[in-house]
């Protein structure tokens, strides 16, 4: 007989999920087997892990859009997002930790296009955590090599005359694409632009939405 | 990585459970409080080589690393890991029930 | 004048974080990023010095020659000085 859990939280303070009732895997058990030790031997608390899982279920792509829709109607902010991305987004009250992050400007010229090859590198702090096709290796492979023949999978077809800048992310630095404004957005104001930007305009995989 | 050979994107994909989201937070945590660095994460990521990709998933690898850098720092023996992963597997057949000690 | 620099193209294992694709490869330094600590000795919790990290863009054609997708594409990506060669 299915069991509802709907009302039943575990200690952390989350809803069980679906995958609650999924046979233990020795993966698992590992993750259980590590924490509780972990928090036995004193050098975390229960309470820190729920934390930070909250703390990063906050992060997510609007965070990113907040910042792209307040470069695109003032132009002193967009600067300083140009000059330290990490700043302006600390300025705008995101508490984005150590993360060393650059945005780098989309425009007629150019497209730019991020993508870590070495591992899955991604400006967590501020955009959440990355999409699973960000993490594969079709993506980490071939967004360096035929980056075109990858947008064109994105629906995203690039003119010849636009040079496509990729940023592979090998070291301590984090990139956010500032996408550009759409045409036809003139008389929008910053919360109507927020709703135009998408995670995947932020990595370089598509472009905002049209108004 | 770069320029390999590979096939078209997969483009679907799928929330985290909380499990996965618990060996996130411990690599945040942990990696915060010195125990070990990203760079370290990375390394035995690495040394797992192409078969772990192939046939782990994200967050089962990272915990893998987050395990075997804890064992190089000495915070817990790996008897006593091993201990602990049999008391879990006693508790019950899914995580629901083992995650709760 | 942006300064011409090679990336080493010797091939030891470990943990490194220089791409293979950009082994052997000329680019031009788009940027001094500052000092970091070398991930080559943190990544075996040893004591790690701090290095200069350089942003460095190559073009497409460089790195995959002529028959590039398009070859006048770049890549930039970041690169410790003890892998770069001036020219």
């Amino acid at each position: 007989m299915p069991h509802d859990h709907h009302d039943h939280l575990s200690a952390s303070g989350h809803p069980f999920r679906e995958d609650n009732d999924a046979p233990l895997s020795y993966w698992q058990r590992m993750e259980i087997a590590v924490r509780e030790l972990m928090i036995e031997k004193g050098h975390i608390t229960a309470e820190e892990v729920a934390r930070q899982i909250d703390v990063m279920d906050a992060r997510s792509p609007a965070n990113g859009a907040a910042v792209v829709a307040r470069a695109w109607v003032d132009p002193d902010f967009k600067a300083r997002l140009l000059q330290d991305a990490s700043e302006a987004s600390r300025e705008m009250g995101f508490d984005i930790g150590p993360l060393n992050l650059i945005a780098v400007e989309n425009t007629v010229e150019v497209h730019n296009l991020i993508v870590c090859t070495l591992c899955s590198c991604y400006p967590r702090n501020l955009l959440g955590l990355p999409p699973d096709w960000y993490k594969t290796r079709a993506y980490r492979s071939r967004a360096v090599i035929e980056p075109r023949a990858v947008l064109r999978e994105f629906g995203l077809e690039l003119p010849e005359d636009m040079r496509l800048c990729v940023h592979d992310s090998t070291a301590d630095m984090r990139y956010i694409v500032l996408p550009a404004r759409p045409a036809g957005t003139d008389g929008m104001d910053e919360a109507a632009l927020v709703q135009l930007v998408t995670r995947d305009s932020m990595i370089g995989t598509g472009i905002p939405r049209q108004p | 990585m770069g320029g390999q050979d590979a096939g078209p994107v997969p483009q679907d994909g799928h929330d985290f459970a909380i499990w996965e989201k618990r060996v996130d937070a411990l690599m945040v945590l942990l990696s915060g409080k010195g125990f070990f660095t990203v760079d370290g994460l990375r390394r035995a990521l690495e040394d797992m080589g192409e078969e772990a990709f192939e046939t782990m998933t994200y967050y089962e690898r990272w915990i893998a690393a987050v395990n075997l850098n804890l064992i190089e720092d000495g915070a817990y023996s790996i008897e006593e890991l091993g201990q602990r992963m049999d008391a879990v597997a006693a508790r019950g057949a899914t995580y629901g029930e083992a995650q709760d000690g | 004048m942006a300064e011409r620099v090679r990336v080493k193209s010797m091939m030891p294992p470990g943990h490194v974080r220089t791409p293979t694709y950009l082994r052997g490869k000329t680019g031009l330094i788009e940027r001094e990023l500052g000092p970091y600590a070398n991930p080559e000795k943190l990544a075996y919790a040893l004591e790690a010095e701090k290095q200069s990290l350089y942003r460095v863009r190559f073009t497409m054609e460089e790195i995959w020659g002529a028959g590039a997708e398009n070859p006048a594409d770049t890549i930039d990506a970041e690169i410790y000085e003890h892998w770069l060669e001036k020219i």
